[in-house]
């Protein structure tokens, strides 16, 4: 998540100083991760220095000058741009889980297994986010909704995938199997006969990952 | 009967085997429920998970293999002291509610004491205690084509614990309703479970809802498969 977005986003309403700026940002997202006050102060830093804050007054105190930082023109431009654009699609996690089971049928390991130990583990932090659920109040169910919606997507795509097993597995076999040297390679899979393009297995789903 | 130990599940499907026509619904499925706890029973349509829970319950009995509850065998019990089992033991939640649609949601919740005998004031004063807890009080006296889907099933769940079961089996119990109503529904329902110390056996084949019990077994071809776990 953008620090300094969600900073821009807190100082629309009014201007906070950043200790205010960190404990708002704690307990409504913080999930229990809260900012280190570098990382406050640099990312300040950063939108004063790009025009998107300004100082709106220093309040002399004990220790150091405490700044009030206010929202600019472009800072509420930049917001409005941010929130307008939707986030990336995370595939990460099935593409890593891909690459695993492919890897399981070709070591001839049990691929259902590995299916199966992730299923237990989303379903454990599903259990987990569904507790915190029950504690917590509206901001909090809606945090951990977010990810339990996430969670259960991926285990749709693990249960699919624990049904096409043999099919991966066989489409696997064919292209690993050593193709006669005087004959012409056959294709990967018979190529179908109502126009389709013929199936094969991706061997990745992107070349770009994220992190 | 005895009361089921630590090491004594308080209801265990063993090796259980189905089949309808040339179709296998079991194959060899084993389950074992301790006392209190929630279980989800997971798995694609068609995998057999509810002819499991039919079979558990005591609905359906199984080809091979045995269901004990307790220390006895249902199979070798009469349909009689089945039919009595499930009414003093058991409580059940459907998809589709199943409430009678000719009597007020207070009657329906109230009926399962009224068919073991409590007398009408007393059956519809402890019904009306558990419409409060399942925060539908207000529809007690309507019917259930009166009220909405979520309502219903939450008078369903009422209906299912109004007797103190020791094992609340639930089939899909959201499986009609919108996310909201499914949450509430099985937010009230696992709450007042372990409030009455009753296990459950909960079908489902949505993540989200079996993410409500302590853990899951997956019916895959007629066979459970134990949660496998992660290496520490």
């Amino acid at each position: 998540m953008s620090i300094g977005q969600t900073f821009l986003g807190l100082l629309e309403a009014t201007p906070r100083h950043g200790y205010e700026l960190k404990r708002l940002y704690d307990e409504r997202f913080g999930q229990g991760r809260p900012l280190h006050y570098g990382q406050v102060y640099s990312t300040l830093a950063r939108l004063l220095k790009s025009g998107l804050v300004e100082v709106d007054g220093v309040e002399p105190g004990a220790g150091p000058e405490r700044k009030r930082y206010a929202i600019t023109t472009a800072g509420v431009t930049d917001v409005q741009r941010w929130l307008a654009q939707p986030e990336k699609p995370d595939i990460y996690l099935q593409n890593t889980l891909y690459a695993k089971v492919v890897l399981g049928l070709l070591t001839g390991r049990n691929a259902a297994d590995i299916l199966d130990i992730q299923r237990a583990e989303h379903l454990r932090l599903m259990r987990e986010l569904t507790r915190r659920k029950a504690d917590g109040d509206l901001a909090d169910q809606l945090i951990c909704d977010f990810a339990l919606f996430h969670l259960e997507a991926d285990l749709r795509w693990l249960e699919l995938t624990t049904a096409r097993l043999d099919h991966l597995a066989a489409t696997l076999h064919d292209e690993a199997a050593p193709t006669p040297p005087t004959s012409p390679a056959p294709p990967t899979s018979p190529a179908p006969t109502d126009g389709r393009p013929p199936q094969h297995v991706p061997t990745q789903f992107s070349s770009q990952e994220t992190t | 009967m005895t009361e089921p130990t630590e090491k004594q599940p308080l209801l265990a499907g063993i090796e259980l085997h189905k089949t309808y026509g040339s179709t296998p619904a079991l194959d060899g499925a084993t389950l074992r429920i301790w006392a209190g706890e929630i279980v989800a029973v997971m798995g694609a349509s068609g995998s057999g998970k509810s002819t499991l829970l039919h079979c558990l319950a005591g609905i359906v009995r199984p080809d091979a293999g045995e269901v004990r509850y307790r220390d006895r065998e249902l199979s070798a019990m009469s349909d009689a002291e089945r039919s009595a089992l499930r009414r003093g033991e058991f409580g059940f939640v459907f998809q589709f509610g199943q409430l009678v649609p000719e009597l007020t949601c207070l009657e329906n919740v109230a009926l399962p004491l009224r068919l073991d005998r409590v007398r009408r004031r007393e059956a519809e004063r402890r019904a009306a205690e558990w419409l409060t807890r399942l925060e539908v009080d207000d529809v007690a006296g309507q019917r259930p084509g009166e009220i909405s889907g979520g309502q219903g099933q939450r008078v369903a769940v009422a209906r299912a614990l109004v007797t103190a079961p020791r094992v609340v089996f639930a089939d899909e119990p959201t499986g009609a309703l919108d996310s909201l109503n499914g949450e509430q529904v099985m937010r009230l329902l696992t709450e007042a479970a372990r409030q009455a110390g009753a296990a459950v056996v909960l079908v489902t084949h949505e993540p989200r809802v079996a993410a409500y019990a302590d853990r899951e077994i997956v019916v895959r071809d007629g066979r459970t498969r134990e949660t496998v776990l992660a290496p520490r």
